[in-house]
């Protein structure tokens, strides 16, 4: 067989390949899709779950989802970029320190979530008394996020070429004004992409909430905005069944004769956002880094 | 004698332990070109790069010797870095302007030092534009990005952005070695009309260039100043073998 026969043949079986890949997720995407979005309405989004009859809807749980998601990015997007600024800008890469903070974050970034849930419910919900709540699944959340998080702003700083770190020092600045006034604004785009992805994730996540933010969605008065009342969906104290972990419940133990129902419209609501998260990524990023490179 | 604004002596320059300037001896008067030319590794970055201390950013290299820049220790402990480098400023090989509009990239160096007042910015951003020869490019787009330039346009504005700060000394190492013919004489140009204002020392590989540009040429090899004399001398009569040998082409 010649090499131009080769490559041809090399060509069709990574089109076919990647045929596949497109294949599987359109599947996935078209069947939740069409089992769910016929069951989506104002009063399901918004409607309070009910356990034994039919016509309950997902909105405190929806509520739930996106609030836990704001609570985990509030805690772990400040670590995770001084995490990231360190290990690119300041670490020596050769030094043992600064491995063994890399392997960290490898492992935490491949532990199972289900044991981050477990272990989030071994420490802070039952050592530290905070139980079933927002703030512990938060937390459970952080760890899980971490990893990838860390991992994504640091790739984003890399890219920031080391010319214009040389600019900087050039200019007299120091590391941290390099870093403050020319580097981080420079990696913006990238790192919002990851942040944005990351969230996407985030709002996915079951596992890691089961036994953290627990599995009962108390009804909420949305009137009430004062975070240390029990009913008020700001309090972090409160259990907070997500739109994931709903899902799971629903499915394994659910007893509403619509139950079906209800966890396929979850579940097409649970993937719109997470694409409306992909979809903005893409978008805001292009946004930013044309406001960075062209006429504003 | 006039007074010399920068003095080296006997530098030796170390990566760990590999010594890559092997003491070097050179000064500078105030005001004109002086050119370093030299084959690839023969130590003339590496030594540009010291004159302003680019090397403490790195872990494992070790600058020893005699930096005089006014009759200060330029390796003096108690030196403000900061402060050096704005007297001494850098345009390197690649242009690398910030992610910025062309006005904020000018405008960094004064606004760092906690200028705020904005008719003294627009002023100095102004001059130092035309000094660097892009006002009359960029004047109607001043709020545009940096980046949106041509390459040529790009190494003026960050001339000019070096300029801003009122060196008396600007290093420039292969100021056009990323650019185009036009757009490098355009930067030579620029750097022929600064001669009488700055103290300037370019590293290049192009022999023309440093015929063209310099009133001084000093030729490095393997990390030895093997030669420096006037331009003219060095190129029509220079006095070393290996001078002769490098000028006329024979190996570099």
């Amino acid at each position: 067989m010649n090499a131009k026969n080769a490559d041809k043949i090399a060509t069709g079986v990574l089109y076919a390949i990647a045929g596949i890949v497109i294949l599987i997720l359109a599947a996935l995407l078209g069947y939740i899709l069409i089992q769910g979005v016929p069951h989506l309405s104002w009063h399901f989004l918004t409607a309070p779950a009910s356990a034994f009859t039919a016509g309950g809807g997902i909105g405190i749980q929806l509520f739930n989802s996106l609030y836990l998601l704001l609570i985990t990015m509030l805690l772990s997007f400040p670590i995770a970029l001084g995490a990231g600024i360190y290990l690119n800008e300041y670490a020596n890469p050769k030094s043992k320190i600064t491995g063994m903070v890399r392997m960290t974050i490898e492992i935490l970034s491949s532990l199972p979530s289900v044991v981050v849930g477990l272990f989030g419910f071994l420490l802070f919900v039952v050592q530290f008394n905070l139980g079933f709540s927002i703030l512990s699944g938060a937390i459970a959340l952080t760890f899980f996020n971490l990893p990838l998080l860390t991992r994504s702003i640091e790739d984003a700083l890399a890219t920031v070429p080391d010319l214009q770190r040389e600019a900087g020092s050039a200019l007299g600045l120091s590391r941290w004004e390099t870093v403050g006034h020319i580097i981080l604004p420079a990696a913006l785009p990238s790192i919002v992409t990851g942040v944005v992805l990351s969230a996407g994730r985030v709002f996915g996540e079951a596992a890691a909430l089961i036994y953290t933010a627990g599995q009962s969605a108390p009804a909420l008065n949305f009137g009430d905005w004062n975070p240390f009342n029990i009913s008020s969906p700001l309090n972090i104290m409160r259990p907070a069944e997500t739109l994931a972990v709903h899902i799971w419940k629903i499915n394994s133990e659910g007893i509403m004769p619509d139950a079906q129902e209800v966890s396929a419209g979850a579940s097409a609501v649970l993937i719109i956002v997470v694409l409306i998260f992909n979809f903005s990524a893409r978008y805001l990023s292009s946004y930013l880094y044309k406001r960075l490179t062209s006429t504003k | 004698m006039t007074e010399k604004i920068l003095t080296t002596e006997n530098v030796r320059l170390y990566y760990g332990d590999n010594e890559a300037l092997h003491g070097i001896n050179l000064d500078y008067d105030q005001y004109g070109i002086t050119a370093l030319i030299g084959p690839s590794g023969s130590g003339k970055s590496t030594y540009l790069r010291a004159l302003n201390r680019m090397h403490d950013l790195q872990d494992n290299v070790t600058v020893n010797g005699n930096f005089m820049f006014k009759g200060r220790d330029i390796y003096a402990p108690d030196t403000d870095t900061v402060a050096l480098r704005k007297e001494i400023g850098m345009v390197f090989q690649q242009p690398n302007p910030f992610p910025f509009s062309i006005y904020d990239n000018v405008a960094f160096g004064l606004r760092i030092s906690g200028e705020k007042n904005k008719s003294v910015l627009d002023e100095k951003v102004e001059t130092s534009l035309k000094q660097a020869a892009v006002w009359d490019e960029v004047k109607d787009d001043l709020h545009k990005s940096a980046l949106s330039l041509s390459g040529g346009q790009q190494q003026r504005v960050s001339i000019a952005r070096a300029l801003a700060t009122a060196p008396e000394i600007l290093l420039l190492d292969e100021p056009t070695a990323a650019l185009d013919p036009v757009s490098s004489h355009k930067v030579e140009n620029t750097l022929m009309a600064l001669r009488d204002q700055y103290t300037m020392i370019i590293v290049t590989h192009s022999m023309s260039q440093a015929s063209r540009l310099s009133d001084r040429t000093a030729f490095f090899m393997s990390g030895d100043l093997i030669e420096v004399d006037s331009t003219k001398q060095m190129f029509l009569n220079p006095t070393e073998q290996k001078t002769q040998d490098y000028i006329s082409g024979r190996f570099g």
